[in-house]
Order: C-alpha cells, then structure tokens, then sequence
C-alpha cells in the first residue's frame, strides 16, 4: 500500500499524502496550484475549457493525452505528467507553434475557451501526424466548444501548426527524463489516498482490485469518471470510497480470441477504438461519435455498460452483436448475455464486491451485417436520443437471424423482441422491414424528454429499421450518412 | 490624415497573445483578496408560487457559513429592473414567479461550503398556476411591457383585396446565450460606505447604479471595472446586475471582499436568454410574388419581468421587414408575461425573430406563386421614392441590398446550383438538398435615442505613453483594438505606444451597454475626438514655441515638424509637459439625426443600416431528419473596415451562433416550469464539425455614407441572421421532399426532429 500520490505538474514533481478522493484536477489547478489559464465552462467534460493533457509511458514513450480537467479526480494522475496552458510557452516567452498559429488565424476572440483548444491542439500536435484532414481536426476539436469564432480560424491554426515555428525544444528536450521518472515511479502498490476520513483507492492489479472491492461494498467502483464525475461535479455527492481501475493491466487489455473478442472493463473508447472500426465499421464511426477525444481517452467501455444508463451507445451494438459480460468477484466469476445485465432502470444484475470484468464480442461471420445508428441533435459529442444496434444475417433472400437493441428506447437498453420476429425468416424486402417498423411500436413505448419527443423516437427508430435496409439491400446502395467521413463507415 | 496608419489592417486582437497562453485574467482568475468570501447563490424550485416558509437556521449554522443574505439585507431599494419599472426583486419577495429566481444567498468559506449549507434550507411553497404558454398569457393579455404597433397604408382592405392570401403561424425558439465564462462578481468593501466591484458585465455602468441601489448610496460611492468578459452577446447587458449585487451585499454586510460566480446550470437556470416568439402572420401577394400587404403579430415569451423585452419586442417589428416593401402593413408586438426566467438582450435583439418572419412569408409566398425564392426576394426589393419607406416612416437612403444580393449570388453560383440541387433530388429517394440565399439589412443604433452616446478618456504621460480608456467593454468582439487603432491613427503612434485599459466607471462615467452593435461606432468617435483635442494642444504648443502658425505643424508618425525642426513625439510630450499643457483629455459622442417616438410608430430610428446576403446549401436525411450544411457563401458589408480580421471574426461567428439558434439550440421547459435543456450535455451549440465544409465570406466594397468612425460600420449583431438562410434551405430540401407543393413550415430550431417531423406532416395520411 503507498499513501503517496506522485505526479509532475509540468517538470515540477509534485507529492501529495492527502487529498480529498474527488478533488478535480481543475479545481487543484485553480485554487491550490494557482494555475489559473485552465477555465471551467461547465464542469461536466462538455466544453472543454478546462482541457489539460496528460502524458504517461506507453512503450518507450511518451502518449499525450487531451483530457478533462474538470471531472478528472487528482488521484487519477498517479505517475503521470500533467500539461497546463502554461507550460507551453518556452522560457524566453515564446509560443509553442500552437499558441502561435492559433494568433495568426486570429484563433480567439473572448479568450476564455482558448487555453482549452490551445492544450487540445497541443496534444495533436505531439502525435505529430502532419497531414490533418478537416474530419480529423474535428474529431480532434469536438470536444472544445467556443461561441465566438464560428472555428475557422481554429481549424486553419490545426492546420497551419506543424508548419508554425515556435518553442518546442523546452519540451523535446525533457521529454526523455519524463519518461525515465515516470517509468521509476510505477510500482506495483495500491495507491490508497484520502482525506478526512474519505478514501481513494487505485489497485494496480486485478487480486488488488477485487478484495478491495469485496471489503468496501458500498464503494464507488471508477473507470474513466465521465459520468461518475458529474455525481460530484453536478450532485455533490459525497463518494467514499472511490476504487479506480485505471490502474489495473489486466482489465487494459484486448484479447483477441477465435471466436470473439475480449474488452477489458479498462479500456477506453480511445483505445478500442481503431480495432472495433476494423471489425465494425460501423461501430467505429458510432465510438468516433461517443463523447469527444477528451472523453473518448477516459471513458471505457466498461463503465459504459457498467453504468447502466438507458441512453448508453455501447449497449445497443454489443447486444445486437451478442455480446457476453463478464463478472469478477473476489469469490468467483460469472458471465451472461450483456441483456441480462440491465435489471430496470437504475439497476443492473451487479452483485456487492462484483465488478464489471470484460465484455467479449462475437466476431462478425460472413452474412452477417451490423449496423450501429445514433440519432442525436447534434452530430459530435452529443447524447443519444435513439440509439439503435441492428445485426440481420441473411441466407439466400431470407433474413436467418435478426438481432436487435435499441437505447433511448425503454428504461434500459433493450431488445426489439417483436420486431426481431417480424423480420426472422422473412424475404430480404422492404415489405418486410415495413411490417418490422410496425412491430416495433409494440416494442416500445419511449418517453418525451429534452432530447426528442415520444413520438420522434418511436418514428426514427422505426426509420433505421428501413435505413438498414436500404443499406444494406445491395452492393450498389447510395450512400446515405451524413454524419461522419464515409470512408469511416464504409472503409 | 496620416499615411499607412493603424485603420484598415488586419490586427490581431489586443489580448490575444494572452489568451494562447492563459495570461488573460478574467473576474475568478484574479487574486482573491485575503479573506475573499464566496457565494452561493441559492433559488426557487418553483416555477409559481407563494413562499409559506423560509427557514434559514439550518444554513446560518452550516460549517464555514459567515453570512446568510436575504431581503432583509438590502440597505436600499429591493429592485434591480434595468427598466426602473420595480419587477425584479434581488431575492424573491413572498411570491416565486420562476423556477431559478434567486431565493437567498450563502457567504462563506469556500462555495462549496456555501452550496452544501444553501441545501440545508426549509421552503416551502403554497402553489399558484404558473403561466408557462406564450400563446396562453397572450390569450390573457398578460403583458410585462405595453404593446407596441407600427403600420403604414391600411392593411385589412389591402389583404381582402389581394388576389393571392394565406395565414399561418410561425414560432420561433429562444437562445442560451452559451458564453463560456459565466457570470461572476468580486466585491471589495471600501471605506465610507464605498465598493468596488469587477464584474462580468456588458454595462459597467448600469451595474454601478444597482449596485448603489440596492446599498443604498449615491453611485459615486460605487466603482465598476471589468477588463474583459469571457463572451457577452447580450446575456451580461442586464443579467450581471443580480450577481454584482448579492457580491456587493455580501461584502457589504460582512466587511470582507466576496465573491460570486455561477456554475454553468445555475447560469442557465437563473439568467435570462433570447426570446421565443409566436407570429401570427396574414400576407396578400400578387401572382407575380410581389406583396401587397403584410399584418403580423409577434407575440414573445418575456419571462417573469420586463427587463429589455419592451425594445426588443420593438426591434422584432423593426425588422419585420427585413429588406422588403410592404405596401400596406400593420405590425404589432404584444411583450407576455410567463413564469420562466425573464428573457434578454441577445446578439439581435429581436430582430433576428422579426427577419425570420420575413423569410417565412417569402418562402410561403414563393411557393404559393411557383416562383424561386430568390426571385420572390429579389421582386420586393426596397426601391426608391415610397418604395423606400419603411412600416416604421423612416426613409432608407443607404440601400445596397440588391448589390449585395447580386454578388452573393454570383460567389455562390446560384443559378447552377439551384438546377444541381433539382437535379440530385430527383436521382435520391433518401437524401434530399435545399438551397436558399436571404439578404440581411439591420437598423444601427440603440432605439432609446438617449443610450446613443459615448466618453474617452486618453491621457498622454510625460515618457510619451498613452493610456486609453473608454465606456465600451471588451468582450472578445474586438472593440478595444479597433479604438486603440482609431487613437493610434489619430496620434500617429505605433500601437503598442497605446496601452489599452480596463473598463471602469471612474474614468467613463454614464456609459451606455456595450451593445446594439455600437462600441466602436460610439466609443471610436469619443476617443477620436479625445484625441484629436490632445492633438491640438500639442500642435498648438508646438507653433507657439516655433512662434508658427498652428497649420506650419506637420503631424508625422512619432514626430511633428515645424519650421525644419523634427521634434519627436516623446519630446514634445515631454516639453509641453514642462510648459503645462494639459496632457489628459475627454471625448463625447452621440449619434446624430435618430429619433423615435413609440407612441406613433414613426420616427427615423436608426441612423444607418447595414447589409448582408448569404446563400446555403443543406443536405438531409429525409429517414431521420439529420442534415448538414454543405456550403455557405456571405458576403457582408461592413463599410470600410477599421480591422478586417475583427470583422471577418465577427460575421463568421455570428453565422455560427446564428445557424445554431436556428438548428440544434432547444430550449425545453417541463410542465412544471423546469428549465430541462442547462448544460452543454443537453443544450447544444455547434461544434467545429458544424462549421460547413465550405463557408466563403468576403466583405462588401463599401463605405459608409454616413460619418462614422472612418466610414465604417458596426458589425456585432448583423451578421448573426445571415444564418437565416441555414433554416430556409433547410425549409427548402424539406419542402423538396413533396415536390414544392406546400411549405415546409419548419419553425425553428429546425433539429432534426423538427425536420423528420415536417417530412411526415407533408408526407400526409399515407
């Protein structure tokens, strides 16, 4: 067990024996580090003001990071490297080239959002990928949001940047006793962490994990802290204690098996992200959708399924997919159909000191089409309003099996029982998927709310039923997304 | 005039080197004073209803609470209505008339403390009916401010008599205002009753006198300074005044400085935004599209208060028009009363809603007569003679619309896309695009003739340094740079002479809201003529130690020369020092010519316009109504640009804010009044994805007739409605899906439910 959190705030070795287990690293930034460049704009990782980059060891370098300060708890950076705005400028006052390049677009107006999309950039710019299309500095910028410029000048500054001079040696040069430091400080101790009696924990091995989470029962278990976060941020609750998982190898894994493929409950949307697009194209352009990069490298899968939420995007595609959840006790483990997880709503079949070990997924068999749709107000960084898994397996010209899950839908993400049977042995026609459409309004009966009325719901995702179709009738479809590149969807 | 000086280039903003590095201080990254309190300001969960019980003890006992503020600490007057009509208590009084008013406030320790005490409360509420429907407290004649008319000819007979008539009714939504730094007020208590404040706010002004208000002593007792705002556009015009106050209050009452800032949810939940309009609009057209009569009512959803709702109701009839002639019009704005938070200045200010109705009848009566819109557009153009007179009897005299209109049309090829789009929406069943180009003229200046006016202040050191200062705010729309540039032409100076300086009411007094689009229109004229006064001196010292005449003084760049003799500025600065000559000066503007007088609906409102045209194409998805902004052509006038970079900045982010006004920004209150949609995870502005793939904007080749500051013009708000043609283009691939038959009717925010929606009704019983 170490009692001593140790992380560098920029080159500046920080070590901390108390604090408080769901202090956010911006609220430390502002009030105790001083550093003030980093702004809250909504203190729930939607806009990106309080954007920070963090790099860890990930080989034998350095994975920079863009993430959200604000619902990012202190404990999470152990032996990590946190980037503020103000480390970016070089010792005699110089910009970084994306400081720089942002002030020849005229990149800021009011300033406010501009710290954030200078550190979002930053992290974009040490992966050092030159050539950026306009759809990758999107995704790069989806989770920074500004009112002033309308993001032009923004986009052209990404750009421009790598092509930009400025100070970049007073990072490049320290980069590798970073690494060396950071790489000394990874141990194989639980990190326990508190302060007034309140605990973070952050195990750094599975065995770890699970008695702390046998002995703590009324613990929260924490993955990335994308919604957890804003039980503090939002509700002020008071949690106690916190178990991360952050830590634990064994659950950041993806293992590849014959048959199917095995998510750790620690990995996160970033991560899994280039090998579900390579499975499922479809799924990577609904993963591409889910959060922004800053949320995107902290939410997992995991914790997405773990969460219960009925308006998930993860459930939908893994049910259709025919997903399995594995569960991990101290005493022993157990899977189910990812279905069977989601009791009603707010409750899921999770036993005290269980957690959400992995989710493995069937891989896709010839025939066999997935489908992934999230119908939202807004294309990025949006929460669904319908979000709808379909998988249809056609033999000759009948449908041979039909799987089909819906979030936004019902209480929990669910199957479309009477829609899957209207489909099941009928002809691959639209006739067909018209009567599933109205099967589907036996399935469910959806809720008016600020992100859609009853009765959009009910209709879209009656329409995805037939937008399947359409697209997936014959080779020579048209193409028919709007959101996103599609070459995502159909490379 | 001076050669190649500092107007027309396209500077970088005064800050923005600061704002890449986090250097720019905003009110919280400021140095909290020792002791700093903060606050928690805590309100009604209740959108209507009278207070049986508010007890407090549990809060006043709560660790690190220091003071617990209600009513009972106003020193002064417990109303803080911009409007002086005595509607806007600083706490609820007996009766909670939204859900968000501010009930009390928590000073202590940290906020934290102050929130997790605020919860400790005990209220209760006897409930009363809340009045949540624009279209139900119209029905009522529930007003917060009397309603307004304007009309010209005789409407009702014009209508019967026209060969082609329809009715319908248009609502339109509101707007979050979505600045990213949200509202926040520091308060230092002074000696003698005296406090300072540095706020947020658009109108340092306005907050001084609240302040004072509601302490209780003269406004000289009080000081207001805001540097910069993190975002504006018209949510810190009056809102900063509750949040200034309950800081001031507190300090006051504690004797130690405090603090207030808002959290994102209770910014939204608390402050007000753009208001929801329902129009009710009857048109006569000819079958040649031309329009013979327009009778339209405005009916807005105000909130609980009147606050700025009398003239931007007013302003929505201003541009009922937007750039077309009505032969005979009635226009009338009824400003409702609701329980929902009392609605506000925004980029527009009202005007937006009103040109939106303009584009409505277009497109309906484009599509009544068969005709393209554009051409309907073009068709009923403002001419000249009576064809250029307005509902409101003000003569345009600066039209360029069709100009602008033309060369939008030939940036954005309109003719061949138009058939492009025909094409592709006969060869797609699934996806279907619309296209639409609408012209833009607003009306430039504050319509309360009064506000109209602006001070300097410029004071020249004796190393040659100037400081400027002036009574607008900077709140990233680049104001400041563009006055330093007006100063630093005027003085000759490189600008980093120029140190630009913080808004406060001890240097500007009696300032008017940094709105309307006015700050440089205003404030560069004062701090011209502050100036031009420092100049004459120094010109005039200058002659009389050469024993020349004042005219013998050549001004150069950083010198004058006088008899051959050079004389560089610093020097003569120095010397006429040493002379006592005075080196501070004051410079006052106000417009000219504009008047207006509500009671007739006549008068000359504005003293200019400004213009613009943008054309927009849109795809959608006609199974979920999803859609995207394929291309953008604007071309803008702004007169002759003090800054292009600036300008352009503005026109392209207004467009933004605009489209998403118009397309993804839902405002939804619940059946109890709840404002549902109070953060960014539920209320959505564009991302940088939203940018169209393509958006060409270019500045019109124009100047202003009228003298305004070097033949510019103001360019804060116009441009925000050129995101009017987003939402009829959108109507327009709607309308495309059921072969321009009917309109499509999309009433904005046209989110894709609202698109699937409309898809549907057109579609008919199938």
């Amino acid at each position: 067990m170490r009692r001593r959190l140790r992380f560098l705030l920029g080159h500046q070795p920080v070590e901390l024996d108390a604090i408080d287990p769901t202090l956010t690293v911006l609220e430390w930034l502002r009030r105790t580090a001083y550093r003030r460049g980093t702004k809250e704009g909504c203190a729930e990782g939607d806009c990106g003001a309080c954007s920070v980059v963090i790099a860890e060891p990930a080989g034998d370098r350095l994975q920079y990071r863009a993430v959200n300060a604000c619902i990012r708890f202190m404990a999470t950076l152990d032996g990590c490297q946190l980037l503020t705005v103000e480390d970016l400028k070089g010792p005699d006052g110089t910009l970084h080239p994306v400081q720089a390049a942002l002030v020849e677009t005229h990149g800021s107006q009011c300033g406010f959002c501009t710290p954030g999309f200078v550190m979002t950039l930053f992290a974009l710019h040490q992966r050092g990928d030159a050539a950026l299309s306009r759809g990758r500095i999107d995704d790069a910028l989806a989770g920074n949001l500004c009112r002033c410029t309308g993001y032009g000048p923004i986009i052209e500054a990404a750009r421009r940047m790598h092509e930009t001079p400025g100070a970049v040696a007073h990072l490049a040069d320290r980069e590798a006793a970073v690494l060396a430091r950071l790489q000394g400080w990874r141990d194989g101790e639980t990190l326990a962490i508190g302060e007034g009696g309140r605990m973070f924990y952050a195990p750094a091995d599975l065995t770890a994990l699970l008695d702390l989470a046998a002995e703590h029962q009324g613990s929260t278990i924490l993955a990335g802290a994308t919604d957890v976060g804003l039980w503090v941020t939002k509700q002020q609750r008071r949690l106690d204690p916190v178990i991360w998982l952050g830590r634990v190898a064994e659950l950041a894994r993806i293992e590849e098996g014959a048959d199917a493929i095995r998510i750790g409950a620690g990995v996160t949307y970033a991560a899994a992200h280039a090998r579900l697009a390579g499975l499922w194209p479809d799924v990577g352009e609904l993963v591409r959708r889910l959060g922004a990069e800053q949320i995107r490298h902290a939410g997992t899968i995991g914790g997405n399924i773990a969460n219960g939420s009925p308006i998930g995007d993860s459930p939908p595609w893994l049910i259709a997919a025919g997903a399995t959840l594995h569960l991990a006790h101290r005493d022993g483990r157990r899977t189910l159909p990812l279905e069977d997880f989601f009791v009603a709503y707010g409750r899921q079949d999770r036993r005290p000191g269980e957690i959400v070990e992995a989710v493995s997924v069937p891989r896709p068999k010839p025939g066999t089409v997935l489908r992934a749709y999230k119908i939202s107000k807004r294309f990025d960084q949006d929460i669904s309003a319908v979000c709808a898994g379909i998988q249809l397996r056609r033999e000759g010209d009948r449908i041979a099996e039909a799987r089909i899950a819906y979030g936004g839908m019902a209480a929990t993400p669910k199957r479309a029982a009477a829609t899957e049977a209207a489909l099941l042995g009928q002809p691959f026609a639209e006739a067909t998927f018209r009567d599933a459409m109205a099967a589907l309004a036996r399935d469910f009966q959806p809720i008016d709310d600020m992100r859609a009325s009853a009765a959009y719901r009910l209709k879209v995702a009656q329409n995805l039923l037939l937008k399947a179709y359409v697209e997936t009738a014959d080779a020579t479809s048209p193409p028919l997304r709007l959101a996103g590149r599609l070459e995502a969807v159909h490379g | 005039m001076v050669e190649a000086g500092t107007i027309g280039r396209a500077l970088a903003h005064d800050s923005a080197l600061r704002h890449v590095t986090g250097e720019a201080v905003y009110v919280d990254d400021m140095p909290e004073p020792a002791r700093c309190l903060e606050i928690y300001t805590a309100w009604a969960k209740c959108a209507h209803g009278r207070i049986t019980k508010l007890d407090l003890a549990a809060v006043r006992a709560a660790p690190g609470v220091v003071a617990v503020l209600t009513n009972d600490d106003i020193l002064g007057v417990n109303d803080i209505s911009p409007v002086g009509r005595d509607d806007e208590p600083v706490f609820a009084t007996g009766i909670v008339q939204f859900w968000g008013q501010a009930l009390f406030a928590v000073a202590a320790e940290t906020v934290h403390a102050a929130r997790a005490a605020a919860a400790l409360a005990v209220v209760e509420y006897e409930a009363l009916a809340p009045l949540l429907d624009v279209d139900e407290a119209r029905a009522r004649e529930d007003l917060v401010w009397p309603p307004g008319r304007m009309q010209r000819g005789d409407a009702a007979p014009a209508l019967a008599a026209s060969p082609c008539r329809f009715d319908g009714r248009l609502a339109i939504g509101g707007q979050d205002h979505f600045y990213l730094e949200g509202h926040v007020a520091l308060a230092l208590p002074g000696e003698a009753g005296d406090m300072t404040v540095y706020s947020s706010t658009q109108h340092p002004s306005e907050v001084q006198h609240m302040v004072a208000h509601v302490l209780g002593v003269p406004s000289h007792s009080v000081t207001v300074e805001v540097r910069r705002m993190g975002g504006g556009f018209g949510g810190k015009e009056t809102q900063s005044n509750l949040f200034a106050c309950v800081a001031a209050l507190a300090a006051r009452r504690t004797g130690r400085p405090a603090k207030c800032r808002l959290d994102r949810d209770d910014d939204m939940i608390m402050t007000g935004k753009r208001h929801e309009f329902l129009v009710d609009y009857a048109v006569g057209c000819e079958p040649d599209g031309r329009i013979r009569a327009v009778d339209m009512t405005f009916a807005s959803r105000c909130g609980y208060s009147a606050d700025l709702s009398g003239p931007i109701n007013d302003r929505a009839l201003f541009h009922a028009d937007n750039c077309y002639f009505y032969p005979d019009v009635a226009l009338a704005c009824l400003p409702c009363r609701t329980n929902t938070v009392s609605a506000t200045a925004f980029r527009g200010f009202g005007g937006p809603q009103g040109m939106v109705a303009a584009e409505r009848v277009i497109e309906e009566v484009a599509i009544r007569t068969g005709l393209d819109a554009l051409e309907v557009r073009k068709r009923n153009f403002y001419g000249s003679g009576e064809r250029a007179v307005t509902p409101y009897w003000m003569t345009i005299e600066d039209n360029v619309i069709e100009r602008v209109v033309s060369e939008c049309e030939q940036d954005a090829g309109y003719a061949a896309r138009r058939a492009a789009v025909r094409r592709f929406n006969t060869d797609n069943r699934w996806q279907k695009k619309g296209l639409a180009l609408t012209p833009v003229k607003f009306g430039i200046s504050f319509t309360n003739t009064a506000y109209n006016q602006a001070g300097a202040l410029i004071h020249i050191y004796k190393d040659g340094s100037v400081h400027l200062n002036h009574g607008g705010t900077e709140m990233g729309q680049g104001l400041f740079i563009k006055v330093a540039q007006v100063v630093a032409e005027e003085l000759a100076l490189p600008l980093d002479r120029i140190k630009i300086t913080a808004t406060t009411t001890g240097k500007v007094p009696n300032t008017s809201a940094t709105a309307a689009s006015s700050g440089s229109d205003l404030n560069g004229m004062a701090a011209q003529v502050a100036a031009r006064e420092l100049k004459a001196r120094l010109v005039a010292f200058a002659a009389e130690q050469h024993q020349m005449p004042a005219d013998a003084v050549d001004w150069l760049p950083g010198r004058v020369k006088v008899a051959g003799d050079e004389i560089t500025f610093d020097r003569l600065v120095h010397d006429a020092y040493m002379a006592r000559v005075q080196l501070s000066a004051t410079g006052f503007y106000k417009t000219p010519e504009i008047h207006w007088d509500r009671a007739t609906g006549r008068g000359k409102p504005f003293y200019y316009f400004a213009y613009g045209a943008a054309c927009s194409e849109v795809t959608i998805d006609t199974l979920t109504g999803e859609y995207r902004v394929d291309r953008v052509d604007i071309v803008h006038d702004v007169g002759r640009s003090l800054n292009p970079a600036i300008d352009m900045g503005q026109i392209e982010g207004g467009f933004i804010q605009g489209m998403g006004w118009l397309t993804t920004e839902e405002l939804v209150w619940d059946k109890e009044g709840r404002l549902r949609t109070h953060a960014p995870s539920t209320y959505k502005i564009p991302t940088a994805a939203d940018r169209p793939e393509i958006l060409n904007i270019r500045l019109l080749e124009n100047t202003n007739p009228k003298a305004t500051i070097h033949r510019s013009k103001a360019v804060g708000e116009p441009p925000l409605m050129l995101a009017i043609s987003v939402w009829q283009a959108l109507s327009d691939a709607v309308a495309a899906t059921a072969d321009h038959k009917h309109p499509a009717k999309l009433d904005p925010p046209a989110t894709p439910e609202k698109v699937l929606m409309a898809i549907d009704r057109l579609a008919g019983p199938r």
